[in-house]
């Protein structure tokens, strides 16, 4: 079962080097053509630093955070005061991806991983076959075709915490009008040196309101 | 060979049932014959039943149809598809009859092996996760969804939707199956959380119901199973005891009755 969802993500540092992030996606997990599940979370915090988003196959992404729980538990009883951040976790995940996918056996996953960890910020993605870059901002599916040309325009490196929000916003209302897969529920997380916080799930409104909309075929033969 | 495919060509998978037809035994190690042959292969496979589980106030409710298709033939009219697993946990099974059975079988034994280990009765949730690892680990051969649900002490009750990739969804109700496509809709407006046993139940009924109504696939009797801290209950729905729906007529002995009545129907000539 797939939820082809988009993820984005964007990030602003701030001077204090705390640095903040926010990302959206929707809750629903789609079946071919069916919205089958409609409060599945596919964000998770990962260890302390870092937050994994997931569009795909969900009972692969259930089995990677399976993974990424092992491996924090066992960087956690080396008891050091070291903890995997957002950049090896990263690194972590692309190397199992690609590695299944060279065995012709990938999780059929798209997966976004962002955090902060002493002040930097990071933000990376990793697809099912491997490919992996970090950036300012990051999709996955819809949200690539139709997220990011609106995020190359407006974002900037000093985006405050409530601008982040509203041009996610933005970019999800555009998703939910033209990815069929969406639905009009999403959660929001914000991530600093502080700590992470994801959102209860809510829905944004949405207009319909214009006149071409309500007659869309005036004086042709037809309604088309 | 030529006589192997012949009769690969006969073998069908059995949907949701017992009964194995002899070709079956015959064919190849691994059958996955479909009967389907006109899928497109990238959209959900259906599957024959129709099978539900819900939460209430104080437990769940498990509901099934009771017809084993093989093809277009019924090969089995009054099939149990909830399956106990432990005193406290049933599955509900849909898809290929031979894979949600063994599936099954690994699962009703390892948990038999668990509870005695534990020294209580095992939990719902762990129940289910062995079923999930069972169909996550083995999903390019398994074709099976299923529905675990129960009552254990520490959570209450609980239902689990395992469908086809082997993702683990805990929800407080799920609907599987072929006949479920006919039932998102009725459910958007018809669940309600924290309904009484009967409610739920009732609820239950008439759903398995009208997906049987809409479902080549689904038929037969309704089964209903409701766990709660009291125990389990089984209970039967006969297919000529549920409620009519559009354009199905009343049951009758023979026409004859109707002619013979006090008020008979005009005939059409």
């Amino acid at each position: 079962m797939h939820a082809l969802h988009l993820f984005i993500f964007t990030r602003r540092p701030r001077p204090s080097s705390s640095h903040v992030f926010c990302w959206k996606s929707d809750v629903s997990s789609s079946y071919g053509s069916t919205l089958r599940y409609k409060n599945v979370e596919r964000m998770k915090p990962i260890g302390k630093h870092s937050l994994l988003g997931a569009s795909g196959e969900i009972s692969d992404f259930q089995e990677i955070l399976r993974y990424l729980d092992e491996l924090i538990l066992y960087d956690n009883m080396w008891d050091d005061g070291n903890s995997l951040g957002p950049k090896e976790v990263h690194n972590y995940l692309t190397r199992v991806m690609y590695n299944r996918r060279n065995k012709f056996n990938p999780l059929w996953n798209s997966l976004v991983l962002g955090g902060v960890k002493n002040g930097q910020k990071y933000l990376g993605t990793v697809s099912m076959i491997g490919v992996n870059f970090e950036d300012n901002h990051v999709a996955t599916g819809f949200g690539n075709h139709l997220a990011r040309p609106i995020l190359r325009q407006e974002w900037h490196e000093n985006l405050s915490f409530e601008d982040g929000v509203r041009l996610l916003e933005k970019c999800m209302r555009v998703l939910l009008y033209r990815d069929r897969s969406a639905i009009n529920k999403l959660q929001i997380a914000k991530i600093t040196e502080e700590g992470m916080t994801i959102s209860q799930p809510y829905s944004l409104k949405t207009y319909w309101e214009f006149s071409a909309f309500e007659n869309p075929t005036q004086g042709a033969v037809g309604s088309w | 060979m030529k006589t192997e495919r012949k009769l690969e060509k006969q073998a069908r998978t059995v949907r949701s049932g017992y009964l194995y037809i002899l070709s079956l035994a015959l064919s190849a190690s691994r059958d996955t014959a479909k009967m389907d042959l006109n899928m497109d292969s990238n959209a959900p496979h259906s599957m024959g039943t129709t099978i539900i589980g819900v939460t209430y106030n104080g437990g769940v409710v498990l509901g099934a149809d009771s017809r084993t298709s093989t093809g277009m033939y019924v090969a089995n009219r009054a099939s149990d598809k909830i399956t106990q697993l432990t005193d406290n946990v049933y599955v509900c099974r849909s898809g290929s009859a031979a894979d949600s059975q063994v599936v099954s079988d690994y699962v009703r034994y390892f948990l038999h092996q668990h509870t005695i280990q534990l020294g209580q009765p095992a939990t719902v949730k762990v129940a289910a996760n062995l079923i999930r690892l069972l169909s996550y680990n083995n999903k390019n051969m398994l074709e099976t969804g299923l529905i675990v649900g129960g009552w254990d002490k520490y959570e209450g009750g609980k239902i689990f939707g395992i469908p086809l990739g082997g993702t683990l969804i805990e929800q407080p109700f799920a609907i599987g199956g072929s006949g479920s496509s006919y039932l998102y809709g009725f459910f958007d407006q018809a669940w309600k959380e924290g309904m009484t046993k009967d409610e739920a139940e009732q609820l239950v009924v008439k759903a398995v119901s009208l997906a049987i109504a809409r479902d080549g696939a689904s038929g037969g009797v309704v089964r209903t199973v409701v766990i709660n801290s009291e125990g389990v209950t089984r209970n039967f729905y006969p297919g000529d005891k549920l409620q009519l729906w559009h354009e199905e007529l009343e049951p009758q002995n023979s026409l004859l009755d109707i002619l013979n009545s006090p008020t008979p129907e005009p005939m059409n000539i």
